[in-house]
């Protein structure tokens, strides 16, 4: 569905992005991995063309093709038209809008009324809470509602892919075991496929159907999530779970892994 | 004292400042610019339906429809060729070019039409005067002021509430980035802000220019006060812009009224003193980012 191949992405003189490629199929959770600064979101704001005000050519190299069509010389609106929703970082809700109107702008490229209506029911299935709260502020709900907006508000444009990135931030883990559950409730009930950006590696791994590692500006591994759950670097580099001794029946202190 | 044509006359001029201040805020409202080339671009198109109305004996209505339209053209060339080709611009330097659009219109009105003054009729006069309660002089200007303002007024609260297009320009102001996200064409939005508040800016212009003589700098002391207007309301509230120009009106006519002498300057202390006190504006409403 979206394939990304070699791109190259540069902040200045700062390779960020070291030519990624990967793919996501249709009905997937893809989940995108890796520590601060390894160019996650660096990846999810190219593929949407956020970078456009900075430089116009962006990617400077590589190609990125979704359902079949370039996508890597559009317009950011020409791009959600296709079918990606962006669930940027941080959430980024209108704050001084109302929730209702936060949500109904998420239809903003679309005509269609009763699909629209539709979609809107569905928005307030997956979320409740947003219900009760149709005419409030979004900029006084909590950090948790916030990001439930934010997704619903993605999803009115009925997007065919949906981006998340770090859906867990700043939440408790209960409220993160929920939004984890919602979607995959939309990847399930609504046939939405998601590319989910997260530090949060253990429940990643137990949701996705494929996960990608990142490191600095490359991907490292890319593996079912079963699999990479048992791998030794990342159990203790990602999980925190350290089993490994040394030939000296001591734990090493600390050690580096490139996986290059 | 005439308290109550002072009243009248403050409200009616209090009307115009807002209207005008409106132009700035709807420009602010999307973008967070300030927009100091208002004035001209008002100044500029008021000399267009001038110009069609002297030279070409048009009736006033075509005059000022074809004023309309190149109002609303010239928002979107000075969007569009000043504005847009600033290569990631700092909101001081936007301001700077707004300042720089401006002198540029001033200029090129002086050059077109003199710096000779005009006399410009519109057909509803202040000359025409009722007086329904004793005490309470009413012009045919003022009425037209007020209705004007109200049906205006009226008409962007409803577009920026309930519209798909205000709700946007809303969005876009509060989150540039997010709303791009929301397959928001930013850029079009911005030209048609710009377009937008020139339209509403000619409108008041004309207004005004029933009490001023037309000459380039007519414009000058009126965008200033409405720029007053606008910072008391908080420069991003509709009804707070008109309700600015109001106490503004009304100040500047009954202090103009006991001291004559002081009456140019009681806009800037209201400005200073606003500032001040309240610096978001009086009625200024904005949440703080949360994390």
């Amino acid at each position: 569905m979206l394939k990304v191949k070699n791109i190259e992405t540069w902040y200045d003189l700062i390779r960020a992005l070291h030519g990624i490629s990967f793919e996501i199929k249709q009905g997937d959770i893809v989940a995108l991995l890796g520590s601060n600064g390894a160019g996650k979101t660096t990846t999810l704001k190219t593929i949407m063309r956020l970078f456009y005000d900075l430089k116009e050519e962006q990617p400077e190299k590589g190609t990125i093709e979704f359902l079949g069509e370039r996508i890597d010389r559009k317009d950011t609106s020409a791009i959600v038209r296709m079918g990606i929703g962006y669930v940027p970082e941080g959430r980024e809700v209108f704050p001084e809008l109302t929730v209702l109107e936060n949500i109904n702008i998420g239809a903003y490229t679309r005509k269609d009324k009763k699909g629209i209506k539709d979609d809107l029911e569905n928005v307030f299935h997956h979320f409740p809470i947003l219900k009760q709260r149709t005419n409030q502020q979004a900029g006084l709900m909590s950090g948790g509602e916030q990001q439930m907006l934010a997704i619903g508000r993605a999803l009115m444009s009925r997007p065919k892919l949906l981006m998340l990135d770090e859906p867990s931030l700043g939440l408790s883990p209960l409220l993160t075991k929920e939004i984890f559950g919602i979607i995959k409730d939309i990847n399930e009930k609504d046939g939405v496929t998601i590319l989910l950006v997260e530090q949060n590696v253990n429940m990643a791994l137990k949701y996705s159907h494929f996960a990608y590692l990142m490191e600095n500006g490359r991907i490292v591994r890319a593996d079912k999530p079963e699999v990479l759950r048992e791998d030794n670097d990342v159990k203790e580099f990602y999980l925190g779970i350290a089993t490994e001794q040394s030939v000296k029946g001591y734990k090493r202190y600390r050690r580096k892994v490139r996986f290059r | 004292m005439p308290v109550g044509q002072l009243i009248i006359e403050g409200l009616a001029m209090g009307a115009c400042y807002g209207l005008f201040g409106l132009a700035v805020v709807i420009i602010y409202k999307t973008s967070e610019v300030v927009n100091f080339a208002a004035g001209e671009m008002a100044m500029f198109s008021t000399f267009i339906a001038f110009h069609v109305l002297t030279f070409y004996q048009c009736p006033f209505w075509l005059a000022f429809l074809i004023a309309l339209v190149f109002a609303a053209l010239l928002g979107v060339f000075i969007e569009f060729f000043f504005i847009r080709p600033a290569k990631n611009p700092t909101l001081l330097g936007l301001i700077v070019i707004t300042l720089g659009a401006e002198l540029l219109l001033m200029g090129l009105a002086s050059w077109k039409w003199g710096a000779e003054q005009q006399a410009f009729s519109l057909p509803v006069s202040y000359k025409v005067t009722y007086e329904p309660i004793k005490g309470f002089i009413i012009s045919e200007w003022a009425i037209a002021v007020f209705i004007i303002a109200a049906i205006i007024m009226t008409f962007l609260y409803l577009f920026f509430k309930y519209t798909k297009l205000g709700t946007a320009m809303r969005a876009t102001q509060q989150n540039k980035h997010a709303a791009k996200i929301m397959g928001i064409q930013t850029d079009h939005v911005f030209v048609f802000a710009w377009a937008f508040s020139s339209v509403i800016g000619l409108i008041a212009a004309l207004l005004l220019s029933a009490k001023a003589i037309l000459d380039p700098q007519f414009m000058m002391e009126p965008f200033l006060r409405a720029f007053a207007a606008a910072v008391l309301g908080g420069l991003m509230s509709i009804p707070g812009v008109l309700i600015g120009g109001a106490i503004l009106g009304l100040l500047e006519n009954f202090l103009g009224y006991a001291w004559p002498v002081w009456k140019p300057i009681t806009a800037f202390v209201v400005i200073v003193l606003v500032l001040c006190i309240r610096p978001s504006g009086i009625f200024a409403k904005h949440y703080v980012k949360k994390v």
